[in-house]
């Protein structure tokens, strides 16, 4: 559903995305691993259409990122890292916003905020204005956001971020519960999310994938734990993850 | 059609949910009036709203941009342009979404002027011409000045940078016509390029929809000052958007 051909995106003189490609299918929850400043978010706004690529391209469902810009974001939900928002708006006249720009109105739009309110568990926080929310609540009206148009394939900026563990725990079990109808892709530096919800990992440092694997023959073919696996990856001599310059 | 409308209304709110759109009506109702009765409205002896109208330009070289500062300058700088730009919506429809909220104000702005039409019609029969043409030259005038204001508003994170280069930018087109500033020009420009600045001037422009005689050319020249600082507009967001 998902396809990456030779994605690259330099800013200045640093290549934050090297000639990235990859595949993701229906039914698969993409992990992208790497050390900060590695190119994973930069690669994910590129797929959801913020950032131009400077080279290459993808197709989401069928549509190009650049030609097709706009037909990818309606198919497409997508939760930024800082989880953009606007302040001042009530969590409820906000994804009511984001209904309308997607074109959910009506009965739709009222059913479409219910079902996003109840499996983000927001009931408690509809009417207060964003800026006052907790981050855990913050990130939630986030994920409801990306949620509201129940999109086909979803893609998550490290979801969970500055959750409490109650709330890692219920954003991951959210994830695997969609994983099956729809086509997933987050990023995180947290091992154990991987283990827990991811069918696939990519392993990228310096805006280069080093690793395209299942986490099960990841750990038969290296041996150890993931953590052990991911710091000799990401240490290699020629790929020190900082920032990535060419 | 849906992006536009949905950014429309979600701006047209967050002008009345935050006191911008009050603070803003207020102060405009209260220089707007109080200015007119300074210029001696009552000594002029006669039943027309010239004197409201000619504070039109210099009035809103300063609201205007206070009104298009916020557009996108704090768009970026809370990062929520990342929200809307992977909504799909195209830059263009935000661009005009943003625009025409902020113009609807101005327009509710204008409407609660009523009263000064009020006063003039009950002193005497005014012309109704120069009214209307007040009216539709002053909604122009803004409007071009809040694609000015939103222009600038794109170029920086920075709400107060914004405001005074839009300010410094509309009073460029306002003055440029000004008898000193055509002197000075005329000193070191040929006098064709002094006729093409003269000919960009609001000033005249706007003095001549004041007249009441609606002249296409002057309706189109701020129809296309606001057309082409908007089209700037979705350029520099665009080139600054893919330089991330």
């Amino acid at each position: 559903m998902i396809e990456a051909k030779a994605l690259s995106k330099a800013f200045g003189p640093i290549l934050a995305v090297d000639r990235v490609s990859f595949k993701v299918n229906k039914g698969e929850v993409l992990g992208f691993l790497g050390p900060n400043g590695a190119g994973k978010s930069t690669t994910m706004r590129m797929l959801s259409c913020f950032l131009p690529p400077d080279g290459g391209t993808a197709t989401v469902l069928g549509h190009d990122i650049v030609k097709d810009s706009v037909e990818v974001r309606r198919r497409i939900g997508y939760l930024a890292e800082n989880v953009p928002a606007y302040d001042e708006m009530t969590a409820e006249s906000f994804l009511r916003f984001i209904c309308d720009a997607r074109g959910i109105r009506g009965k739709e739009r009222v059913a479409a905020i219910d079902r996003v309110a109840d499996t983000c568990a927001l009931a408690g926080v509809m009417h207060q204005p964003i800026g006052t929310l907790s981050k855990g609540y913050r990130r939630r009206v986030g994920l409801a956001q990306a949620l509201a148009h129940d999109p086909a394939v979803l893609i998550l900026d490290e979801p969970t971020d500055g959750l409490d563990p109650n709330q890692k725990h219920e954003v991951r079990q959210l994830i695997r519960r969609m994983a099956r109808e729809k086509c997933i892709v987050i990023s995180t530096h947290l091992l154990e999310e991987v283990d827990a919800i991811c069918t696939r990992i990519i392993i990228i440092a310096r805006g280069r994938i080093l690793e395209d694997s299942t986490p099960e023959a990841l750990r038969q073919r290296e041996g150890g734990s993931l953590d052990e696996i991911f710091r000799k990856l990401t240490t290699r001599p020629g790929s020190r993850a900082a920032g990535g310059r060419p | 059609m849906t992006g536009f409308a949905s950014i429309f209304k979600r701006e047209l709110r967050g002008y009345f949910s935050t006191p911008l759109a009050y603070v803003f009506l207020v102060i405009f109702l209260l220089f707007a009036s109080f200015m007119t009765f300074q210029h001696g409205f009552y000594e002029m002896r006669s039943a027309s709203l010239r004197l409201f109208f000619m504070n039109m330009p210099l009035l809103f070289i300063f609201l205007a941009p206070a009104m298009a500062m916020r557009l996108w300058a704090e768009e970026r700088r809370t990062n929520s342009i990342e929200l809307l730009m992977t909504l799909p919506v195209t830059v263009a429809q935000a661009v005009l979404g943003k625009f025409f909220a902020a113009w609807t104000v101005i327009a509710l702005a204008l409407v609660l002027t009523c009263p000064m039409v009020i006063t003039v019609c009950y002193l005497g029969q005014p012309d109704p011409g120069p009214i209307i043409g007040g009216y539709f030259g002053t909604m122009l005038l803004a409007g071009a000045y809040l694609a000015i204001g939103s222009f600038f508003s794109s170029l920086t994170r920075n709400q107060v940078i914004a405001f005074v280069l839009s300010v410094v930018a509309c009073a460029l087109f306002l003055y440029a016509s000004s008898p000193a500033a055509m002197d000075y020009l005329s000193g070191f420009i040929p006098l064709k390029g002094v006729e093409v600045i003269e000919s960009l001037s609001i000033q005249l422009r706007f003095e001549s929809l004041l007249r009441g005689v609606v002249d296409l050319r002057d309706a189109a020249f701020f129809l296309i000052l606001g057309a082409a600082w908007l089209c700037a507009n979705v350029l520099t967001l665009k080139e600054r958007m893919a330089a991330g």
